[in-house]
């Protein structure tokens, strides 16, 4: 193996890793819940302006229960195979 | 070059605003929250090799699905009609699949950081740096006409002044790189390829809906623009003329096969995806889970294009004060209410910031790894490097504000990248792909096949066509030829030069060529990747076939 080669495995085992850290499922969880939430409540309230506007389909509605539902699937997702824990103290001597 | 129509500001209103207020802050969230994650130089520009392969898949595919090429493939879909699948389906899975299932064991098995550092351990010094400053100039400006894009249809649909928009979406995208590295412009790819999901789907429904569904959208066009603007290849015959300006064989070699594996296999802002995944299987799954969406993302653009050029048929012609690119917003402005309209707009900003954000975090690994620690400043600490990394990331976007201004002279966005691409990734690809495949070809052959190839590419679209030496239809069908000529003319110097230099010796070549593996490197398979689904050859001939059966209903 050459040195550039064992340069980057050690710092590959030196690395914080950004996927043990933090999970970007929460975040794509939480945005797409609070939009779903928002975008429903504009479809529930909307006026019979927008729902002409949108050819007589209520698409706040309809976008807002899709975004809610994608973003309820990525919490569950998170639930039901949690992020690996952050490497212990002694792991990362190693 | 990027024209949007006085009459297309949209009526957005405080709710819209809210989320659009919402995206930005959670932006800035996702760059603080991944700063904590970068301790090294592999962390900043690779993300610590740790990402798993989802992750890496729907960023490779939203590194490229920025607002230039979702406006512009609308924009080619009102002009062009069904050809535009082209761009998807020939021009892009094809290539995926081979990156995925082909060269990827090579890029990530070599442990190589960069595009631009395989050729350095292949070849020498010299194609290495021309291949690193050639890549370095054209992803700052691209960067750059990403700006100068989005501030031009942000202030036709919004209001806003252009230096304000460069401004906010530079400084984001400053803040965000700077501080979290390549993670964060991957978690904010991620995240964008969905909120950019949740703005053209409803614009597809609405907009179907509006033209009396998928039956009246061909009948009307049908009548108005012919029977072959709703074909994927009618009066594409060698000889016959289509609005294209290209037929079968340069739209399948020159699009399809020279352009797109150039791209697809060689561009660094894509191949960097892959590169920071956790391990191998997960590097090679990257483009292909990256095919499937893609395969479907062509209706998400052709559609709203097709139904803007029945609703506006003379959209793009001289009577019209409508271009091609006004297709989207268009749509967006006569169709979406207040709360999905404020989600179409989000998703076109943070398509733009993501374009960006692609381009630059590939820039500041080139310069940093390749340009600087190689030929400036060897041998300093790993902190020295991150430190320098965030520095130049901000050097390169205060760059590309300034290069923004460059973009100015052509009428489709597309065009003018493919150009671009066309001189600069099309003879690296001749050069990684002999330089792989044939042990003989020696390290001075890179460098020469590499100068003649981008020469070549240039002489023909300059010269040859811009001069009307040869007619050629259109600037598009003067891609496909510019990029054909310049994989031949690469091909041929590098094989010439291969036969009168001396190769390299054989042991320096491990796991760089066809046939070889370096000695050290074989990685135990992860728990899981057994699973059918994971298999990378099972993944690549899915999406194949996949791409092939959605052509038929088009074909006649």
């Amino acid at each position: 193996m050459s040195e550039y080669q064992h340069e980057v495995e050690e710092l590959e085992a030196k690395s914080a890793t950004a996927a043990r850290l933090f999970d970007i499922r929460r975040i794509i969880g939480g945005l797409f819940v609070v939009y779903g939430v928002i975008v429903t409540v504009a479809g529930i309230t909307a006026s019979s302006a927008d729902i002409k506007k949108a050819q007589g389909i209520n698409i706040n509605l309809w976008t807002g229960i899709g975004m809610l539902a994608l973003g309820l699937l990525f919490l569950l997702w998170l639930r039901l195979s949690p992020t690996p824990p952050p490497p212990s103290p002694d792991e990362q001597q190693k | 070059m990027y024209d949007l129509a006085d009459g297309l500001r949209l009526p957005t209103n405080g709710l819209d605003y809210a989320i659009l207020v919402i995206y930005f802050a959670v932006v800035l969230g996702i760059g603080f929250a991944a700063k904590r994650s970068v301790r090294t130089s592999l962390d900043f520009f690779l993300s610590g090799r740790s990402l798993p392969a989802w992750v890496t898949g729907l960023a490779f595919i939203a590194a490229n699905l920025g607002a230039t090429e979702i406006l512009g493939m609308a924009a080619n879909g009102a002009q062009y009609g069904v050809y535009t699948v082209h761009w998807y389906w020939v021009g892009a899975i094809p290539a995926m699949v081979f990156l995925g299932l082909v060269m990827m064991p090579f890029y990530y098995g070599s442990k190589v950081r960069s595009v631009p550092e395989f050729l350095l351990r292949r070849f020498d010094k010299s194609a290495h740096l021309l291949s690193s400053i050639l890549f370095a100039f054209s992803a700052v400006l691209i960067a750059g006409v990403n700006l100068y894009a989005m501030a031009i249809v942000v202030q036709a649909l919004l209001g806003w002044p252009t230096w304000v928009a460069i401004l906010v979406a530079g400084l984001f995208v400053l803040v965000y790189i700077t501080v979290g590295g390549l993670s964060s412009a991957i978690y904010n790819e991620v995240l964008q390829f969905f909120v950019i999901l949740a703005a053209l789907i409803p614009l597809v429904i609405v907009g179907l809906k509006r033209v009396g569904g998928w039956h009246g959208l061909t009948t009307t066009l049908t009548h108005s623009h012919g029977h072959n603007f709703m074909t994927a290849w009618g009066g594409t015959g060698i000889g016959a003329s289509n609005p294209l300006g290209a037929n079968w064989l340069t739209i399948v070699l020159g699009l399809g096969f020279v352009l797109s594996f150039g791209y697809w296999t060689t561009n660094f802002a894509e191949v960097q995806r892959a590169l920071s995944a956790k391990n191998l299987s997960a590097a090679r799954r990257t483009p292909l889970i990256a095919a499937f969406p893609k395969v479907f993302i062509v209706f998400g653009v052709l559609i709203p294009g097709l139904i803007a050029a029945a609703i506006v048929p003379k959209i793009g012609t001289p009577g019209s004060n409508l271009t091609y690119n006004d297709a989207i917003p268009l749509l967006m402005q006569d169709l979406l209410p207040n709360g999905v309209l404020g989600i179409a707009v989000t998703g076109l900003l943070a398509a733009f910031m993501a374009g960006m954000a692609a381009n630059v975090s590939s820039f500041n690994t080139v310069f940093t790894n390749d340009i600087w620690s190689q030929y400036v400043k060897r041998g300093e600490s790993d902190a020295y490097y991150l430190k320098f990394g965030r520095v130049i990331t901000v050097i390169g976007v205060l760059i590309s504000i300034g290069t923004a201004f460059l973009a100015s002279s052509f009428s489709n966005i597309m065009a003018y990248l493919q150009t671009l691409f066309s001189f600069f990734n099309v003879p690296l690809f001749v050069v990684f792909i002999i330089g792989m495949f044939w042990k003989r070809t020696t390290a001075k052959a890179g460098f020469w096949g590499l100068l003649a190839g981008t020469v070549a590419a240039m002489i023909n679209y300059f010269w040859i066509y811009k001069d009307h030496i040869v007619a050629i239809p259109s600037d598009q069908g003067a891609n496909f030829v510019s990029a054909i000529v310049g994989f031949v003319a690469g091909a041929v110097v590098m094989v010439a030069v291969s036969l009168v230099t001396k190769p390299k010796p054989v042991e320096e070549l491990a796991g760089l060529v066809y046939g070889t593996r370096s000695p050290g490197m074989e990685e135990p398979p992860a728990a899981g990747d057994e699973a059918w689904y994971r298999k990378p050859a099972l993944l690549g001939t899915g999406a194949l076939v996949l791409a092939a059966a959605l052509y038929l209903p088009f074909s006649f």
